[in-house]
């Protein structure tokens, strides 16, 4: 991590009042999490205490503290996937990578997450890799989709 | 070629306007439309558009055919599609393999591909054009229409089709005003939940006084987090430019001068596309000070959402905007009287933006002619789950449920029994079959004890588990409770341990009461409207699905096989043996190694050691694996 880069992030939004998220947001972007040194850079800059950087980046959903693997995978839990059997696409990725979603395999090729709802409801049950979206998964091609991406 | 200039005046975006519509009409070339919204792109749909330029560069025809890249057209279930013009054939489930036929056969010989075309299952018999396919020809799609015939990253083509003409139109010709009485006479209320009437919230916003210099604002709520709707993304996508004229006419209306659009960042694309169509339009001059030389002055930031879906409520999305952690808190005071900064702001979802610029443009009574007495127009609903036709639809208000899913959504697939449809996500609740006449407006949905909410339905049917549903929204909405008043926070919790409770076989006789006693103390108690309407799924299933809840509870058995804890698995030793010939998929896939046998012999699954995962029953090629 190059704190400079954290600085520029913040710079581009200067004089942008509650911009606090979108800094995180671009910084999470950039190192797929956001690292202790950065938040207190951040703190600093934007002259915004680090309690409430830390209730931000704990709030929402999209932000991580830990570290994430090279590889996300997200798989939607949303009414429309969940009807067509998405909790059970999400076990078999658990079973798979033997982790919890939430977690990074040991390896630190994977971090599996779950989302609410992606919005493509209709090619259910969706899993998205590094932003690429596999449609209409099913347990037999959960195997097939780690496999093509722990190559990368 | 000079880079686009700034257009200075109403006169020159006439002229841009007709100018741009004047050259599509003059361009006599064959026209590919490909959809490439997140879901045809989820498809292949990239490929496609790649291998299609191949094959027209090998044919030396790329300058002879356009290749229209679109947003979404709503049949999801046949992306990627194309529409070839002339002729107007569309041809579904396109792949890279059909691109030199569609350019060898179609374009350069007028032949149509029959095995593109899509098959009516009704009639077995094929069908040319997009509006002759059963899913179309009841629609009235005022809103998506458009998204077949633009670039959404491509101003000009929205120009073409006399886009930002309701814009020119409200500048020169009417006074804020008469925009705010046009509104309220078309009778437009709001789609994203409440159905509020727009005008009136227009009006409002114009009558508060502003503090400190007079700042109002507009926002648009593209924050769409209900699970099973995704017609905002596909608007946002497909033609951005319609919502920010929207914002723009209301902003002109209200006087405000600072709008924002709250969008999703799990939407990428419709991220992107906004984001291109607000850079655009500051390019071109329709963003700044003194807008085509009418003193208008406005401008528009593109905020991102960070994955709460609280922050789809209204005074969650302004302390979000603000940089805040997104918590509701009380109205009123109304984001009408003191929203973003304390400013009167105005809060309209994407869907409601949408429909303004065709209300300027085509009028108030044309608009109120559309739908029922009460709720006008027409309502985007995204049709998903067990459904043959899944996609987005626009209907007329008033149209039946009936009439949805089975004209325009071609009934339940596999042939299966219809069960129950759930609208309004998790605000909103289960109408059974039964109810399945009634005609859809803002009035009969809350009457059933649904609601509108922001159009998602998703069809059930016999496999699907009411209890269930009922769990599973519950546990959304213990996920996204923001924590800050107790009714949501403990209360949610306490309701989805029972239902957790009921699902896993062990729930007892009184669960039931205590589920309707503590959902009517969190709906008269909590905060914000997540909490206030989040026990509705479980007291619709309740009213309508008690059945369901007393057979768990008293004979620990989930009707529909779908609460995997009360299943039984065992496999059929004929079929298996017969059928399989004791393949041994099951067992290569059985994580608990709860399954004994070998090859072309009979499996057997060990009770003792079954999870009850239930990867047996989708791995079984031969439908050996029987759930009891």
């Amino acid at each position: 991590m190059t704190e400079e880069r954290v600085s520029e992030i913040v710079a581009k939004y200067q004089g942008d009042a509650g911009s606090v998220i979108a800094v995180l947001q671009d910084v999470q972007e950039e190192f797929h999490y956001l690292p202790s040194p950065a938040l207190r850079r951040i703190s600093r800059e934007m002259a915004v205490p680090l309690s409430r950087i830390l209730s931000l980046a704990t709030f929402y959903r999209a932000f991580s503290l830990k570290p994430r693997g090279r590889h996300i995978v997200t798989v939607c839990q949303g009414t429309a996937c969940h009807v067509r059997g998405g909790p059970k696409i999400l076990e078999e990725f658990q079973r798979k990578l033997g982790l919890k979603s939430g977690d990074t395999t040991k390896d630190n090729m994977f971090t599996l997450e779950t989302v609410a709802c992606l919005g493509c409801c209709a090619i259910g049950p969706v899993v998205v890799v590094d932003g690429e979206y596999h449609a209409q998964t099913t347990i037999g091609k959960v195997e097939t989709i780690l496999k093509q991406y722990a190559r990368r | 070629m000079n880079a686009p200039l700034k257009i200075q005046t109403i006169h020159g975006l006439e002229d841009v306007l007709s100018a741009a519509a004047r050259k599509r009409e003059a361009d006599a070339r064959p026209v590919l439309t490909v959809s490439s919204g997140t879901c045809g792109q989820a498809r292949g749909s990239l490929k496609v558009i790649d291998a299609l330029g191949d094959a027209l560069t090998k044919a030396g025809l790329r300058e002879e055919v356009n290749v229209r890249i679109t947003g979404c057209h709503g049949f999801c279930e046949a992306e990627p599609n194309i529409i070839v013009h002339p002729h107007d054939l569309f041809y579904q489930k396109v792949g890279p393999q059909d691109a030199e036929s569609i350019i060898g056969e179609t374009i350069r010989k007028n032949t149509v591909i029959e095995n593109l075309l899509y098959k009516n299952p009704a009639t077995g018999k094929t069908v040319r054009r997009e509006d002759d396919i059963p899913f179309y020809n009841k629609q009235k799609r005022i809103v998506l229409g458009e998204n077949a015939l633009i670039n959404p990253t491509k101003i000009e083509d929205y120009f073409a089709i006399g886009g930002y003409g309701s814009l020119v139109r409200a500048l020169s010709a009417m006074a804020p005003d008469a925009v705010i009485a046009e509104i309220s006479l078309s009778g437009l209320r709001g789609r994203g939940g409440a159905g509020f009437p727009t005008g009136l919230k227009w009006q409002l916003v114009r009558n508060a006084a502003s503090t400190n210099g007079g700042a109002k604002y507009v926002i648009c709520n593209a924050d769409e987090g209900d699970p099973g709707a995704y017609m905002d993304r596909s608007i946002l996508e497909g033609n951005p430019h319609r919502v920010l004229e929207g914002l723009m006419i209301g902003a002109y209306a209200m006087g405000a001068n600072t709008g924002y659009v709250y969008v999703r960042n799990e939407y990428p694309l419709a991220v992107k596309h906004v984001t291109m169509a607000v850079e655009e339009l500051r390019r071109r001059g329709l963003l700044g000070e003194n807008i085509l030389g009418t003193g208008f002055h406005f401008d528009l930031q593109i905020k991102r959402g960070a994955g709460a879906f609280v922050c789809g409520e209204e005074t969650a999305l302004l302390a979000s905007i603000e940089g805040r952690i997104g918590e509701p808190r009380p109205r009123p005071p109304y984001p009408a009287q003191s929203g973003a900064w304390g400013k009167p702001t105005c809060i309209n979802n994407v869907e409601t933006w949408a429909n303004v610029p065709s209300i300027i443009r085509r009028g108030a009574k044309w608009f109120a002619g559309i739908g029922t007495e009460t709720s006008k127009g027409t309502k985007v609903f995204s049709l998903v789950g067990k459904i043959t036709n899944t996609g987005l639809v626009e209907v007329p208000m008033g149209m039946t449920m009936r009439e949805i899913i089975e004209d325009v959504g071609g009934g339940i697939p596999g042939g299966k029994t219809f069960k129950a449809v759930q609208m309004g996500g998790p605000s909103g609740g289960c109408i059974p079959k039964e109810k399945i006449d009634l005609p859809i407006d803002y009035e009969s949905l809350s009457q059933a004890g649904s609601m509108m909410g922001s159009g998602g339905m998703v069809i059930m049917d016999e496999d699907t588990c009411m209890v269930d549903v009922a769990r599973y929204f519950l546990s959304f909405i213990q996920d996204e409770s923001c924590g800050k008043c107790t009714p949501c926070r403990e209360g949610t919790k306490a309701m989805l341990e029972i239902l957790t409770r009921i699902t896993q076989g062990q729930g007892v006789e009184s669960d039931i009461a205590l589920l309707e006693q503590l959902a009517p103390a969190i709906k008269e108690t909590a905060l914000c409207g997540l909490g206030k309407t989040a026990p509705n799924p479980v007291l619709t299933t309740l009213r309508y699905f008690r059945s369901e809840y007393e057979a768990h509870i008293r004979d620990k058995k989930c009707p529909a096989h779908a609460c995997r804890p009360l299943n039984v698995y065992t496999i059929d030793p004929v079929a298996c043996l017969e059928k399989g010939h004791g393949c041994g998929q099951c067992l290569r896939n059985c994580a608990s190694e709860a399954i004994a046998g070998q090859k072309n012999k009979s499996h057997v699954i060990d009770p003792a050691k079954c999870t009850k995962c239930g990867v047996c029953v989708d791995v079984c090629r031969f439908g050996a694996v029987r759930v009891h």
